[in-house]
């Protein structure tokens, strides 16, 4: 049955009326700076004196020039290539356990979450006590099982593994909540066939558990890397600087620091390009690796 | 399941509880060092309990930050970005799933489309529209700039597409409008997906960090996380002090947590798309 034309009209009517609020802030505040964000990397846009020349490829010459640039990008594959490996294995392993406690789940669940909800810049200044090399819980935890301290925060050497300390322990239970569902998901007679024919319980894990879990892996591998590039907060509130020699400033902290502590918006803006560029390019080649390795049912 | 032995038990929860103690202890040891006097900060060897419970800690952070203030300015800008990004997006969702108009496809594919980049991309050209707006360090432009969400309006679109269209039907003969079929037939059915998106945007903005940061430069408009990064210059390594603000920002959080535990886990973790 086809409509007469005013009830079109009416619908239409009524459906821009409803939709301009939104699509009106969308195309402001997200379609234009997803457009402008390339043309400003030509640009030498400066907030302050008012410039904006068309510079060509300046900015990013400028970047590939640049040693600190060059550390961002190392740092970033630093944290990342350390911390989402890490935080995979021990979350997962975590999950198992908690999946096969019978008593204390609750407690358990709770314990391991609780840091994902509190604020990120309250529980970073909770932290920088415990790093601080004279007072500090850690250092005196060290010297008690008989071990040198460390400069944590202020040594160059430590001062990366003490944020991917802190970012291990504010972002586990994240991920030990999705394991544990997806855990939960897998069918019991699955296992107990298995048991039937013989497997102990690491071929279970190895064999049954860990392919089946395959899809809730590579999700949790893909957002752990795309948010790992995109790490400020922490370092940011714990090292203010970019920490000693530079050795924390990520990719998003130096784009922060040519934008709003050196005013080279055109700079940044090229910056912000190949952080984009990276991303992309990751998850490419995450969906091709998933699309080999992923057991799909 | 696999039969565990006493032994492989014992391993299981000394683990478990091992782990779940060093999850804890930073908590613990804020709450404990918020109470302590400066003369404990310093102990050598380090105390555990404060020598007497310094309550004043908190009082000194209300005198040398303003501290309310930056509480008031988060619970504003955070609810009113939840608020509006929630009518914004129910309203958009809304016409996306349930109304058919020129070019429905093509605008909904460029909603799509601003999910594909973050947001620490895409801040240097807000920053430039904001201040040509001239709304750096006022309250539009910590809020009007995510108003706009597109993963809200698809999510709620998924679920909005889901109610029966008989239940539309029945409304429409009863004489409702789309406004009404929206207030009285969609919205009762996917209470809990509004609801869903609701604590996950709120939770989401209420950690903010990078925005604020960049385009509050009074204290007058910081916000929570802005307020507690300057007051650790400020406060000048008074670590009491430092953990009194902390426990200030944590404790309110951690309760609600601990008492809405399943309704926050599913929040945060329907999706990983952000965090």
């Amino acid at each position: 049955m086809r409509m007469p034309k005013r009830a079109h009209l009416r619908e239409y009517g009524a459906a821009y009326l409803f939709l301009w609020p939104a699509l009106l802030l969308g195309i402001i505040f997200v379609i234009v700076p997803m457009i402008s964000i390339f043309y400003l990397s030509f640009t030498n846009w400066d907030p302050i004196t008012g410039r904006k020349d068309f510079v060509g490829w300046m900015n990013y010459v400028y970047l590939i020039q640049d040693p600190k640039f060059h550390k961002a990008i190392i740092n970033t594959l630093y944290f990342a290539g350390v911390k989402v490996p890490l935080d995979l294995v021990i979350s997962l392993f975590i999950a198992v356990l908690i999946d096969k406690a019978i008593r204390g789940v609750k407690f358990f669940r709770i314990s391991f979450f609780a840091p994902v909800v509190t604020p990120m810049v309250a529980v970073a200044m909770v932290w920088l006590w415990l790093f601080d090399p004279l007072l500090g819980p850690f250092n005196q935890l060290l010297k008690l099982i008989g071990l040198e301290p460390v400069g944590w925060l202020n040594d160059p050497r430590w001062a990366m593994p003490a944020v991917i300390l802190f970012s291990l322990w504010k972002g586990l239970g994240y991920d030990i909540v999705i394991f544990l569902a997806g855990l939960q998901a897998i069918p019991q007679y699955l296992i107990e066939a298995a048991m039937v024919d013989g497997a102990n319980s690491r071929q279970i894990f190895f064999r049954v558990t860990l392919p089946l879990l395959s899809p809730v892996i590579y999700f949790v591998l893909l957002i752990g890397i795309i948010n790992a590039f995109k790490i400020f907060t922490q370092i940011s509130v714990m090292t203010p600087h970019g920490g000693p020699l530079y050795s924390t400033g990520v990719m998003v902290f130096y784009i922060y620091q040519q934008a709003f502590e050196s005013y080279k918006m055109g700079r940044a803006a090229a910056a912000a390009v190949v952080l984009f560029g990276m991303v992309i390019a990751l998850t490419m080649v995450q969906k091709k690796v998933g699309a080999k390795y992923v057991t799909v049912e | 399941m696999l039969q565990w032995n006493r032994a492989s038990r014992f391993w299981l929860y000394f683990l478990l509880l091992t782990g779940a103690l060093a999850m804890i202890f930073p908590f613990v040891w804020m709450f404990l060092s918020a109470f302590k006097t400066d003369a404990d900060i310093y102990a050598y060897p380090p105390r555990w309990l404060p020598s007497h419970w310094r309550v004043e800690n908190f009082i000194d952070v209300f005198r040398i930050i303003p501290f309310a203030r930056y509480y008031l300015n988060s619970v504003f800008v955070t609810s009113m970005i939840t608020l509006g990004q929630l009518l914004l997006s129910i309203l958009a969702a809304y016409s996306f799933a349930r109304l058919r108009f020129p070019l429905k496809s093509t605008i909904f594919i460029l909603a799509i489309a601003t999910l594909i980049m973050p947001f620490e991309v895409l801040m240097i050209p807000t920053f430039i529209i904001v201040h040509r707006l001239g709304w750096l360090d006022t309250y539009q432009g910590l809020i009007v700039p995510f108003l706009f969400n597109g993963f809200s309006i698809f999510f709620l679109k998924q679920f909005f597409e889901a109610v029966p269209k008989d239940l539309e039907d029945a409304a429409k003969i009863d004489g409702c409008g789309y406004l009404g079929i929206l207030i009285h037939v969609i919205l009762p059915n996917t209470k809990p997906a509004v609801g869903t998106i609701t604590l996950f945007t709120f939770l989401t903005h209420w950690r903010s960090y990078i925005w604020p940061l960049i385009i509050t430069n009074t204290t007058r408009m910081r916000t929570l996380p802005i307020g507690l990064k300057y007051f650790i210059g400020e406060g000048g390594e008074q670590y009491h002090l430092m953990m009194a603000a902390a426990c200030m920002a944590i404790l309110p959080v951690l309760v609600v947590y601990i008492v809405a535990e399943r309704q926050f886990v599913k929040s945060m973790t329907f999706t990983g798309l952000k965090r």
